[in-house]
């Protein structure tokens, strides 16, 4: 019998807002233990949650974002089980009302090669609900620790319905809810911080069967790859399970991404009863018209509509679009310099761009934003180079250093003698004359209308020069000369 | 003759205060001599800080010195539950959960008291996280009623009712989540008023069941809860259900709002069960309103039979969330036996916590497990809505109810302990006030042949305190049963 899986994802994404979703308190990762608290975070007797509307925003934005309804009403619940991470021993969460509902999340799956669009598709979502997220333990050899700065950061909880088959079609939908989220401000959704988390439901059942067969959970797939990989061990798990004549048994298993194996955590028995019930010290949330619109005046092109312009706008190749779509400060980086360097230099944009820029961020270690090129001296190098005033060669020697000090580079290349040469006339004659004069089968051919056979005049100018004659001079004194006196 | 300094009323020392005829200090050192002298027979408090009472009150000194006067509040020594925080003091919720707990934060209320100048002094004895009508579920021992020293104070604000009646505070705050300042200001002779739901920040408080409980004043006059209901009413922003209205002078509105009103007679307030002296109480009050001109009304709250279940299972719902977070890890007890996790919380709690709050936070936990939910919680939270419509729709008709608020006066210590459900049935015609979240007001309308104080309990209209206050103060003014006090 033929197989299928079915996945179904439950994604967390910490919300980026300055303060925990209950209190003034500050939000952050990387604090010294303890101190991101206050009598609310620690849940001290007598302190009560007040709604940060920030973290409203944010979830509503990214409903918005990912095609949600919002619910003109939604409420808060409490999620009740005993563990030293949660201050209160329960979390406040969105049970039965959360506030966003439905939507989809549009996916690439891999193509047919690198530089070839693979399929587009759209996973539908269950819904979105904002939570606050728990604290941190640090176990040691005779005791743990408990840290609770990341106790009450905002959370939301993006869930899928079950209609992924692939550990592929996973990580597309994981990569293209970090893009979107990315693009809309919401969150970095960096994993190695905890700000994006996934957990995957995964079942098998016979091709054709429209049942869900049983489910297991699987946690703790904390990077990219580790949910891609974790779901394809699952999968094959219970394909052997079910082709050795065994039964699956409903559970949450726990995947050890270093040694790409998964063990169990609790079977269905073991389940909590987290006894939700209407949180009694928050009111429910009416969202209206006016609200949402002004979010929805927030929410930028999402990447995959953005990947799709930049590429019928700007003609690029769609390897150059795929690597700068990814990254929203890159891609507007591109759409700014190709504003000022003219349309149809985009693609040579896109190359310096994910050529020479991703290198010297990647070596300087700097986020774009903290560097000091511009979209302005990168189109004047541009520029420069089409004028003929600079050459290949030069003009990555401006780069760099343009990259370094921020400067024009008519500047640089003025500061360090970059400038195309010569612009001795009678020299460029002389050279003209001996490169014509040296290639009579160039000349045949070019008197026969093969007007490409020019360049081969050029590459021994250029020789001649020692590569510093501007190309445009040389071409029209080429042509001067051949159409006076060869013709 | 006036009364001695201890049992006079907050309208009366400010006037001597601001008159130059009494100081802060001295008015303290009083409240503070008269504590001593009778908390060993009471046991009203939990703690008490002479010295940090002490210097609030050369504080108000030197404000009324400097002409920075904050009003009538200023320099007046006010008790509170010990379920209200401030900042550095003891917050035990009379349990040995919380028995070494220092608060670092000050409750909204506890602010407030202070911008009014009022001088905070002792922490005051309670049934344990206010769970309990007599203040014998306190794991500090029981209070005793200053009218009879073998009887209970009521609960669960028992401390706040006895240290006020005993004379060793001027004012006092408690909490109300289903009569626990009525019933005890009731027993005590005292005015003790429970406001609206959302009237008064919870911040600060800690919470037995959040969706009823609510902080109110007990006093000895109208006049002085009308005073302090004023200092601690209106919005706060760190509490979410908390309302925003307009907060008027309820001292001057007492007198400007005269009547007649029209009073509801809830006749499932005066079935079996009702103490006969009680009731003669309460029907001669009533008689009294009718002499004045107000027209009196037979009601019907068709639902109060279902008051008390939907109240044990609303509360202790909430309660077994709210008191989760008593597990020994970041505060309060500590087990010493723990062997591993499970063990620091099950020992823990069950070291920590009194078997009352035992009983309610297992009921809660059942109440809201998976399979039982929409049986019981779902179910108390429509009859609760249905409750509240009993009441709206009898403001039809009537401006305020009358009934009795306890059905019985001060019982003996010990008496009802073993019994839980006869302990219970004392809340039975306060609790629908709580379910409906309405103002209600207990207020004293005579004595019992044994001498024991009977109270009368006024039932408003969502935050028109104002008018229940100005129905309270027209009867007070008449009677006068609050110029006698007991002797200790």
């Amino acid at each position: 019998m033929n197989y299928e899986a079915v996945i179904g994802l439950e994604v967390h994404v910490q919300i980026k807002t300055h303060s925990k979703i209950f209190t003034r308190v500050g939000a952050g990762f990387g604090h010294e233990a303890n101190t991101l608290t206050d009598p609310v975070v620690l849940a001290l007797p007598g302190t009560l949650p007040v709604m940060n509307k920030a973290a409203l925003d944010a979830v509503i934005k990214a409903g918005l974002l990912l095609g949600c309804d919002i619910a003109p009403v939604c409420k808060w619940d409490r999620k009740q089980y005993f563990y030293p991470d949660s201050p209160k021993n329960y979390q406040i969460s969105q049970y039965d009302q959360p506030i966003c509902l439905g939507g989809w999340v549009e996916i690439e799956l891999p193509g047919a090669a690198r530089n070839v669009m693979g399929e587009h598709k759209r996973i539908a979502l269950t819904r979105i609900h904002l939570e606050e997220d728990v604290g941190k333990l640090n176990h040691h050899s005779t005791d743990s620790l408990v840290d609770y700065n990341r106790a009450g950061t905002p959370l939301m909880e993006i869930v899928s319905e079950p209609v992924m088959h692939t550990a592929d079609e996973a990580y597309a939908y994981l990569t293209s809810i970090r893009n979107s989220m990315i693009y809309g401000g919401i969150s970095d959704c960096d994993m190695e911080k905890g700000q994006l988390r996934c957990d995957a439901n995964i079942s098998i059942r016979p091709i054709g069967e429209t049942k869900l067969g049983t489910k297991v959970e699987l946690k703790n797939l904390n990077s990219f790859s580790y949910v891609r990989d974790g779901i394809a061990h699952e999968i094959k798990r219970q394909l052997a399970v079910v082709a050795a004549g065994g039964t699956l048994v409903q559970e949450t298993r726990d995947y050890d991404g270093v040694a790409g194996t998964s063990q169990s955590l609790r079977s269905k028995e073991m389940a909590h009863d987290y006894r939700y019930f209407p949180d009694p010290d928050l009111m429910p949330v009416h969202v209206d018209e006016a609200w949402k619109e002004e979010l929805r005046r927030a929410c930028p092109e999402l990447p995959f509509d953005k990947q799709r312009r930049l590429i019928s706008e700007y003609q690029i190749p769609y390897t150059i679009s795929s690597v700068l779509i990814p990254d929203r400060e890159l891609s507007d980086f591109f759409e700014a310099t190709a504003q000022l360097a003219g349309l149809g230099r985009a693609q040579t944009i896109g190359n310096w761009i994910v050529n020479d820029l991703l290198r010297e961020l990647g070596a300087a270690k700097v986020p774009l934003s903290a560097s000091k090129i511009s979209p302005v001296n990168l189109a004047a190098l541009i520029q420069l180079l089409d004028a003929g005033a600079l050459l290949n060669a030069a003009a990555k020697e401006v780069f760099t250093t343009m990259f370094a000090t921020g400067e024009a580079p008519a500047t640089i290349v003025a500061r360090l003698g970059l400038a195309a040469a010569p612009t001795d006339a009678g020299e460029l004659e002389v050279w003209c004359r001996e490169s014509i004069a040296a290639n009579a089968k160039a000349l045949a051919e070019f008197k026969s209308g093969k007007d490409s056979a020019i360049n081969a005049f050029k590459g021994s100018i250029m020789k001649a020069s020692k590569g510093k004659a501007n190309p445009k001079l040389v071409d029209e004194t080429l042509r001067r000369i051949l159409a006076e006196e060869y013709n | 003759m006036s009364a001695p300094l201890h049992f006079q009323s907050i309208a009366e020392l400010s006037a001597k205060i601001s008159a130059g005829q009494l100081s802060a200090v001295e008015l303290t050192q009083s409240i503070i001599a008269r504590t001593k002298a009778v908390e060993p027979r009471v046991h009203a408090f939990n703690s008490f800080d002479d010295a940090d009472a002490l210097a609030q009150a050369a504080a108000s000194d030197a404000r009324r010195k400097a002409g920075q006067s904050a009003g009538s509040l200023d320099g007046i020594p006010v008790g509170l539950k010990d379920v209200i925080a401030v900042a550095g003091q003891p917050l035990t919720a009379s349990s040995k959960m919380l028995a070494t707990f220092v608060s670092p934060y000050d409750a909204t209320v506890t602010q407030k008291l202070q911008r009014a100048g009022a001088v905070l002094h002792g922490r005051l004895n309670c049934d344990e996280f206010a769970m309990g009508s007599s203040t014998e579920n306190s794991a500090f021992g029981p209070t005793s009623n200053p009218w009879d020293l073998t009887r209970t104070p009521g609960g669960s604000s028992g401390g706040s009712a006895a240290a006020l009646a005993a004379g060793a505070a001027v004012a006092t705050l408690g909490s109300d989540t289903g009569g626990s300042i009525r019933q005890p200001a009731a027993f005590c002779g005292l005015v003790g008023l429970k406001p609206t739901y959302g009237l008064i920040s919870r911040y600060g408080l800690i919470a037995y069941a959040s969706s009823l409980d609510q902080i109110g004043p007990l006093a000895r006059t109208v006049e002085d809860a009308a005073i302090m209901l004023g200092a601690i009413a209106g919005h706060d922003p760190k509490d979410s259900t908390s309302f925003k209205s307009p907060i008027p002078d309820y001292r001057m509105e007492l007198k400007t709002r005269r009547g007649p009103w029209k009073l509801g007679i809830p006749k499932e307030y005066f079935g079996a069960g009702l103490d006969s002296e009680v009731g003669a109480a309460v029907e001669k009050a009533i008689a009294f309103y009718r002499s004045k001109g107000c027209e009196i009304r037979e009601v019907s709250l068709p639902h109060t039979q279902y008051c008390l279940d939907t109240y044990y299972i609303i509360a202790t719902a909430e309660a077994s969330s709210n008191l989760a977070r008593y597990d020994g890890i970041r505060y309060g007890h500590r087990t010493s036996a723990a062997k591993d996790l499970l063990d620091v919380y099950q020992k823990s709690r069950a070291e920590g916590f009194g078997d009352e709050v035992k009983r309610r936070i297992i009921l809660g936990t059942y109440v809201l497990s998976s399979g039982y939910y929409d049986a019981y919680y779902l179910r108390a939270q429509k009859v609760r809505t249905l409750i509240r419509q009993d009441f709206l729709n009898a403001y039809r008709e009537v401006d305020a109810l009358i009934t009795p608020t306890s059905p019985i006066s001060a019982f003996k210590i010990g008496e009802k302990s073993a019994d839980p459900l006869a302990m219970y049935l004392c809340d039975i015609y306060t609790i629908g006030v709580n379910l409906a979240g309405l103002p209600a007001l207990s207020l004293p309308c005579g004595f019992t042949q044994s001498g024991l104080p009977i109270g009368l309990q006024l039932i408003g209209q969502p935050f028109r305190e104002a008018d229940l206050l100005a129905t309270a103060y027209a009867y007070e003014q008449a009677h006068g049963w609050n110029t006698q006090f007991p002797s200790l």
